[in-house]
């Protein structure tokens, strides 16, 4: 018979910080609530002590001023104090966040939700038609989430948060936000 | 000199540098904010809110570094609330009254442009904060360039109006782009430490940029102006800085300590 070195108490301290991690992944973005923290992929470390009752969390900005932050910082810690864990939130500036660090599921989710979810920064040469002139006058191809129509222009680069822009579909014509690739 | 003074003086200068990288963000976030229910349509309103929000971050970063660097253990909110205008190093450019929506997107291609060649080189920064700042600051100071070069070129290459208000807020704008890009004892001081970059360095680059764009808009950049700024690096500000100072300080002077 293999007996397996993880006793029981080791087990329970794994289950409870796998519990706590998975709560804290689960917080949903304030500003873009059909979407998790994790899926986002602003979420960058979640370190707990269970001896210590203590967790650390290491999170990312989307934008400089992005005024979510304190809020989400705030929900943390509320997660973590309900499960009788004292949280200390650090905010992490370098490596920047990008659009990248979203998740397939996040992206899915953006898009059942009628938010265009950003495109891969790495793929945007060939999502870009300039125009023949040199300045960046440059459209991007953005699918209409609501009718999956190409044919989709932008209303305004800055939307209702730092991180959306405004479009409008030329098919079906209803108005929607595009989460922007940085 | 004990290694110790030669720390200090280190850390003084970083706090110094912090402090006018700082000061250019927050007043320039301070007179976008101004635009918010002002600017042409509801689309603007939102955007140079959200160029002034991500200019605020960069402030808020930057200051709160100075206050941890200088020893006097100041916070972000102390800095922007409670220094007088002659404690501020921000350049002219920014504190400058809000115009027509013309000299805005004349101002911010200028300003965008600096910032762009500004937080690309700030990357390389020996300190860890200055370059968190610059390689997040890099992405949004991209969009910002972007959205005044697209109005310059609309509203030059626009109607006879709308070419003429480009062409003299151009011009309004002119006497305030030099100072952006003059080395002060700071910067300069900065450079050699490894900490930030000669503004003169900048120039080129930013100005490559500009002339593209206002070319295209099938206007020309002013000739040097007679007259221009000076000053604000040393705390030496021009008229519109009290007023700016006095409705951005006004709440937390009156009422020390206020939260809601």
């Amino acid at each position: 018979m293999v007996t397996s070195a993880t006793t029981p108490t080791t087990v329970a301290v794994a289950t409870a910080t796998f519990d706590l991690r998975a709560a804290i992944a689960s917080i949903p973005d304030p500003e873009v609530p059909v979407i998790t923290i994790e899926d986002l992929g602003i979420l960058c470390e979640v370190v707990v002590d269970e001896q210590a009752r203590t967790v650390n969390v290491l999170i990312t900005p989307t934008y400089s001023g992005c005024p979510a932050m304190d809020a989400i910082r705030q929900h943390i810690e509320h997660v973590a104090r309900r499960r009788g864990y004292t949280a200390s939130v650090q905010t992490r500036l370098s490596p920047a966040w990008t659009t990248d660090l979203m998740s397939a599921t996040g992206r899915d989710k953006l898009r059942e939700f009628g938010i265009a979810p950003p495109g891969q920064r790495s793929d945007q040469g060939s999502d870009v038609v300039r125009y023949p002139v040199g300045v960046s006058l440059t459209i991007r191809r953005v699918t209409c989430p609501l009718c999956g129509s190409v044919d989709t222009q932008e209303i305004s680069r800055f939307g209702s948060t730092a991180c959306k822009a405004l479009r409008r579909c030329n098919e079906c014509r209803e108005p929607f936000d595009e989460f922007k690739s940085i | 000199m004990s290694q110790n003074a030669i720390d200090t003086q280190g850390t003084t200068l970083a706090a110094a540098y912090c402090l006018q990288l700082g000061d250019d963000a927050l007043i320039y976030a301070q007179r976008l904010g101004e635009w918010i229910s002002r600017a042409p349509q509801i689309e603007e309103d939102m955007a140079l809110g959200n160029i002034g929000l991500d200019l605020l971050g960069q402030a808020r970063v930057l200051l709160t570094r100075a206050g941890e660097l200088d020893g006097t253990g100041r916070s972000e909110d102390d800095l922007a609330y409670l220094r007088n205008e002659r404690e501020f190093h921000n350049v002219h450019l920014v504190e400058q009254e809000r115009g027509d929506f013309g000299f805005e997107m004349a101002r911010m291609l200028w300003f965008a442009a600096y910032q762009c060649e500004l937080y690309a080189a700030l990357i390389s920064s020996i300190d860890d904060t200055i370059a968190g700042v610059a390689v997040k600051a890099v992405k949004e100071v991209d969009y910002h360039r972007d959205h005044a070069s697209q109005w310059v070129l609309r509203l030059g290459d626009g109607t006879p109006a709308s070419h003429v208000r480009m062409r003299e807020s151009l011009e309004r704008v002119a006497p305030y782009v030099a100072e952006l890009f003059e080395d002060d004892a700071v910067s300069i001081a900065a450079a050699e430490a490894g900490l930030g970059t000669l503004p003169s360095s900048l120039w080129d680059s930013a100005f490559g940029h500009v002339g593209r764009v206002v070319a295209q808009a099938t206007l020309t950049v002013p000739a040097n102006s007679p007259w221009r700024s000076r000053g604000g690096r040393s705390g030496i500000h021009s008229r519109p800085m009290g007023y700016l100072l006095a409705e951005m300080q006004h709440i937390a002077r009156s009422y020390p300590g206020a939260t809601w």
